[in-house]
């Protein structure tokens, strides 16, 4: 006997196993469907495999303890992300609705879990177009040669470069001065800048054509989005080990580091790293799932997509790492060079006496012979580590390490082109999920008409969101990308993921769910899923969760601003937020996962009314009847 | 790094052959990766006379007027420019800048070096300006992109609104012909109509 918790009428909300053989023979449903099996797995696989694959796996692995980090990440993959993933398949195709619809057949009461996705699948798809965004502006920006990023500015006399430029580097001018022109605070909008405004354009258009047509067009564009990504990162790979200092960089990566499995932090990143990287929780997943035929083997699908976004990840940071570590070496190279530069000036030297082999025992010699000449002299510390170090995620990533590393690989407008729309195929088909799991809730719950037409569902949408997204496109935009980042995507996709787990396991029933499962694909799921749901996986994300919120309280809020003016210039100033930012906080992590239990509250206050109005009604009939 | 030559030619207001003292000046540091010798530093000596001819229009410079001291062996020295009418009067370094700055070029091609490569302390380059287009690259890509992305959304509106005008048409005409089939089936239901069956042997031709 399993705990069950008692939900009346569930039968008349959802179609019988006879109803669902009937309408699989008669293809008698209006849903849309996918044309053939992969395009639907494409399109989970460019869901699952985001920007987020290129620029967070990375450095958590690199950060967490190199190749050790592979350990918990691959078992929390299989306890986890495997568990959650072919839930959310199998319910979408047992119940055939999108994430709204399904949470209101298993119970009205949990309706709110499917507005909490939709909410969260909107915030999460307005920053992340602006990350689209940015990304077109450099794909924009790479037909040229020389790059844009390449050289500074000069000053008015034309004697040196501008003092931003050169105080900090080039591609971090262009980043924070010429692409986003960032003021100093979160609190100075500063107006919008025109040219991100016509890139966010350029992103929602994109998308909406993409997307006009729902997954008919969609469904096609993901041979490309879903595909392409691959043949770049192939090609990265192939450069990235021909360039000099490629194999410093995977070693910096994959050196294992077995003390790291000690500390709990790295299994707790672990987690959320697949929780996110799987998307789950944003809706997407099933509805796309919805739209397969009833006895699609949703379980080879859960484990297909489990092995193939492991397997991209590891991928993906070897990638990276190449080129992370040609930059460093660059970097060092450059930096040694300019010592012995040094050196050879203040002792009057001839050129080739001092190399980068002998530059530690030259010094060492003058420092003995002369160490007041050397005292005076100004030299740079050259640290490979902190190299390898500095930079490596999020956008610091792409827009500053990469960039910097292109420009001084040969032909760098082919390889930023090839680089720029790798990142745009991988955040354009997250974006179909995500778009998805705002417009069928959307529609779902009348907020749209249902008898609008799907291009105009996708049109208003995409249109509405444009606007809403200007907000990204003031000078202040970067810092409430990254506070989107932080807030709307961490906490509320947690909680959803718990309830969800919750819903299917004790108020569908986890008997009931195993019997729609042999009915779809012919035999049960082994014990190892039924534990998964009921326990393990659910236990990891409670565990997760409040480890979160617990160290997020206690940490003080601050984020990092690009302040010429402050002492800490080049390097980001960290400045605290100002106090009306916590109720922006609570509006994006609070308010999706309030939803769950505000509308059940909701829905309950309503439901005893209505059945006190009911009583007095029947009363009152029953006294004038007699 | 081939040419990872650095001219550091320093002006000097001293006179004679102490004339050629630092007197606190920056020194300029000659680095040369290939090989200097007598015949090199004429070369120089000669190109300066040049720069200067040009700048004083008027005066022979002579490659004796150049004097250069305290050579090392980074190729680096200093020297100082006496005026051809009387030898044991110097030029003025701002006269010697100039005409350093306005013939560097010219200095740079004869020993096949650049700005960077053949540095005059205290004489900095002007740097070239960025190539600047007459309309950004950006926007004619993003021109491109909108434009086709346009294109396609209207392709794809008018395409449905069409497929959604002949929807009512096929109706229109499954109306006609489920009409018709019930009228011929009313003629069946009647008198038989022989013409029609005998028709059908006939016309195999």
């Amino acid at each position: 006997m399993r705990l069950v918790l008692p939900n009346p009428g569930l039968e008349d909300r959802i179609f019988s196993h006879e109803d669902l053989e009937r309408m699989e023979k008669e293809e008698a449903e209006d849903r849309p469907k996918w044309d053939n099996k992969a395009q639907y797995i494409l399109t989970c696989v460019g869901f699952c495999i985001g920007i987020g694959n290129v620029w967070r796996f990375p450095y958590l692995c690199q950060s967490h303890g190199g190749g050790a980090f592979l350990i918990p990440y691959l078992i929390l993959l299989v306890l986890e992300g495997m568990p959650l993933l072919l839930l959310e398949f199998a319910i979408g195709q047992r119940l055939r609705k999108g994430s709204v619809g399904v949470w209101r057949a298993i119970s009205p009461y949990l309706t709110g879990v499917g507005i909490a996705s939709m909410l969260v699948s909107l915030l999460i798809g307005l920053y992340y177009n602006t990350l689209i965004a940015w990304i077109l502006w450099y794909f924009f920006n790479s037909f040229q040669d020389p790059l844009p990023w390449a050289q500074c500015p000069l000053n008015e006399n034309r004697t040196e470069f501008v003092s931003e430029c050169q105080r900090s580097t080039t591609v971090d001018y262009y980043f924070y001065r010429v692409t986003l022109n960032s003021s100093p605070s979160i609190a100075e909008s500063g107006g919008l800048q025109w040219q991100m405004v016509l890139c966010l354009l350029a992103a929602w258009t994109v998308i909406c054509i993409c997307y006009i047509r729902g997954i008919s067009t969609s469904g096609k564009a993901v041979y490309v989005t879903a595909i392409l990504p691959y043949i770049v990162l192939a090609i990265f790979l192939i450069r990235g080990l021909t360039l000099k200092g490629s194999l410093t960089g995977l070693k910096y990566l994959f050196t294992p580091d077995v003390d790291e499995l000690m500390n709990p932090q790295t299994w707790l990143d672990a987690g959320a790293q697949v929780f996110y990287a799987f998307s789950i929780a944003w809706g997407g997943l099933i509805s796309f799932s919805s739209y397969n035929p009833v006895h699609n083997n949703c379980m080879q699908d859960a484990v297909i997509l489990s092995v193939i976004t492991g397997l991209t990840s590891i991928y993906a940071a070897t990638v990276t790492y190449t080129i992370i570590g040609f930059r460093a070496t660059q970097k060092y190279e450059n930096c040694i060079s300019e010592n012995i530069m040094t050196l050879l000036n203040a002792f009057h030297l001839p050129e080739d006496s001092i190399t980068t082999s002998n530059y530690d025992t030259a010094l060492n010699h003058l420092n003995s012979s002369s160490p007041d000449i050397i005292l005076g002299l100004d030299f740079k510390t050259c640290d490979m580590q902190k190299l390898l170090s500095e930079g490596v995620e999020g956008t610091g990533l792409a827009f500053i390490v990469f960039t910097e590393a292109i420009i001084n690989m040969p032909g760098s407008p082919v390889w930023s082109v090839l680089f720029f729309i790798m990142l745009l195929c991988l955040g354009i088909s997250t974006l179909f999920g995500n778009i998805e799991g705002v417009v069928v809730p959307l529609r779902d719950l009348n907020v749209l008409p249902k008898k609008w037409p799907q291009e105009a569902l996708t049109g208003v949408t995409c249109a509405v969101a444009f606007v809403i997204t200007l907000l990204f496109a003031q000078h202040s935009g970067i810092y409430w990308v990254t506070l989107f980042d932080n807030f709307a995507g961490s906490v509320p996709l947690l909680t959803i993921g718990l309830f969800e787990m919750i819903a299917v396991a004790y108020i569908y029933g986890i008997d009931r769910f195993n019997e729609d499962i042999k009915f779809m694909i012919g035999h049960k799921p082994s014990i190892f899923w039924q534990i998964s749901w009921t326990f393990i996986s659910p236990i990891i994300i409670l565990v997760i969760l409040v480890f979160y919120v617990v160290t997020q309280a206690q940490k003080e809020l601050t984020y990092l601003v690009w302040d010429p003016d402050s002492d800490k210039f080049p390097s980001l100033a960290s400045v605290p937020y100002p106090s009306w930012i916590n109720a922006v906080i609570f509006l994006l992590a609070g308010v999706p996962s309030l939803t769950v239990p505000l509308y059940a509250l909701w829905r309950l206050v309503i439901v005893t009314c209505k059945k006190k109005k009911k009583r007095v009604k029947k009363s009152s009939n029953y006294l004038n009847f007699h | 790094m081939l040419d990872k030559i650095l001219f550091l030619l320093c002006l000097a207001s001293a006179l004679a052959d102490e004339r050629c003292m630092p007197a606190g000046r920056d020194l300029m540091l000659l680095m040369l990766q290939y090989v200097w010798n007598e015949n090199e530093m004429f070369l120089f000596r000669a190109s300066l006379a040049f720069a200067m001819r040009n700048h004083m229009n008027g005066q022979q410079f002579e490659v004796s007027n150049i004097i250069v001291c305290n050579e090392t062996m980074r190729v680096s020295f200093w020297f100082i420019v006496t005026s051809p009418l009387d030898t044991s009067q110097l030029i003025d370094q701002e006269n010697v800048e100039a005409a350093i700055r306005q013939s560097r070029n010219r200095i740079n091609s004869a020993f096949l070096l650049t700005d960077k490569t053949l540095e005059f302390v205290d004489i900095l380059p002007t740097l070239a300006t960025l190539y600047t287009h007459p309309t950004p690259p950006w926007l004619i890509v993003f021109g491109v992109v909108m434009g086709a992305v346009s294109a396609g959304i209207i392709i794809m509106l008018v395409s449905s609104v069409v497929q959604k005008k002949r929807k009512p048409q096929d109706e229109d005409d499954d109306e006609e012909t489920r009409v018709k089939t019930v009228e011929n089936g009313d003629a069946h239901d009647g008198i038989h109509n022989m013409s029609f069956s005998e028709d059908e042997r006939f016309t195999k031709m």
